[in-house]
């Protein structure tokens, strides 16, 4: 077991961050027109990207302990707390939808020069402050429901990692075919030349 | 000055699951982004508000040590810099307020605010965010990760029907 390294320095984060960062850019994800384009249906990148990047990564993880590199219960693994996970899932879903990030990519919109990126951050900050300031009636919400500690898809289902990637995978590959379709009817989806076509004359 | 194609969705899904799995095998943990702006709150508190701040039993916490001495911190920092070095590159860095063609500045504006603040709200709520639960819980095929995934995307589509003229 030589992995995890378990070096959370300056150079791990800042490695770390710039190849998200740079990933999130080239994928388009600074543009907040190509990013709800996934709830119109006329882009499904979101969808595409999330889906593909979470299944190499979990097949990475996985074949890492099948050889030993990697040991099991050797990285971390977010303990579920269901409610609070499923109303922030929403209040974050609703806030992407209306403002057009998430907090990742309005990183990567604000490095590409999006004032919009800005205010958002600025929004996520007050709300941030509001959750603080509302911690007492919130609380009971924030830990109501918690599940297992560190709970994954193969404690709830008792279903080996292989076949829940294997599983994952056949999902994706619909969603592939599905959004794929529905980006030719839409006319999607959002391309470079068509985000960036007026973009001087814009403002 | 024309900017450069982005990547097909398959090929950047591939380097950012690369991404993850490598920031998985250097700090045992995946990658995050709204814990930055949690520290960031608790700095600016300490800053306007430094004994209500302190006196938070959220933000109290952070405001113990430096908020901002923390992983998450040179992360984000990076992907910003990562995120620049994409735009620059590929043509793509242009000031500008991003919108719909129907939509006019202010109201732009009004909900990039709006969405932010229930994102901060969300994202203390669920212990995370999209990069933070959705993309590496969901790597590490963690429960939580696919609860908040699908209300996410039912939240979306929810509220898309109800915006969708503003981004049209």
């Amino acid at each position: 077991m030589i992995w995890p390294l378990y070096d959370s320095g300056i150079a791990a984060g800042l490695l770390a961050g710039f190849l998200f960062g740079f990933v999130l850019e080239n994928a388009g994800f600074g543009s907040p027109r190509k990013l709800t384009g996934q709830f119109r249906l006329e882009d499904w990148s979101v969808f595409k990207v999330m889906f593909t990047a979470v299944i190499v990564a979990a097949l990475l993880l996985w074949l890492s302990k099948q050889m030993g590199l990697m040991g099991n219960g050797s990285y971390y693994v977010p303990s579920p707390f269901y409610v609070a996970m499923a109303v922030g899932g929403l209040l974050i879903g609703a806030g992407f939808a209306i403002g057009g990030y998430c907090p990742g990519t309005s990183v990567a919109g604000l490095a590409g020069g999006r004032i919009d990126a800005f205010v958002f951050m600025i929004g996520m900050l007050l709300g941030t402050a509001l959750f603080a300031a509302w911690f007492g009636p919130l609380e009971q919400l924030y830990l109501a429901t918690p599940g297992p500690e560190g709970q994954t898809l193969m404690d709830l289902t008792g279903v080996p990692e292989w076949l829940i990637i294997l599983a994952l995978a056949a999902l994706a590959w619909g969603g592939f075919r599905l959004g794929s379709t529905l980006e030719r009817k839409l006319g999607g989806p959002y391309q470079a030349s068509d985000l960036y076509r007026e973009s001087n004359k814009q403002n | 000055m024309f900017p450069r194609p982005f990547w097909s969705p398959l090929w950047a899904g591939i380097a950012l699951g690369l991404a993850l799995f490598l920031t998985f095998v250097l700090t045992g943990h995946g990658l995050g982004a709204s814990g930055f702006f949690t520290r960031l709150t608790a700095e600016a508190g300490q800053w306007l508000a430094p004994e209500l701040t302190a006196a938070n039993r959220y933000l109290g916490d952070y405001v113990r040590g430096e908020p901002l001495q923390a992983w998450i911190t040179w992360e984000v920092l990076g992907a910003f810099v990562g995120a620049l070095v994409g735009a620059l590159s590929g043509r793509r860095f242009r000031p500008q307020i991003e919108r719909g063609p129907s939509s006019g500045v202010g109201s732009r504006l009004v909900l990039a605010l709006v969405g932010g603040v229930l994102t901060g709200l969300g994202a203390r709520l669920a212990r995370g965010c999209t990069s933070g639960l959705g993309l590496s819980g969901g790597a590490a095929l963690a429960v939580g990760g696919f609860v908040f995934l699908i209300c996410f995307f039912a939240a979306g589509f929810l509220f898309s029907f109800i915006v969708r003229r503003y981004w049209q």
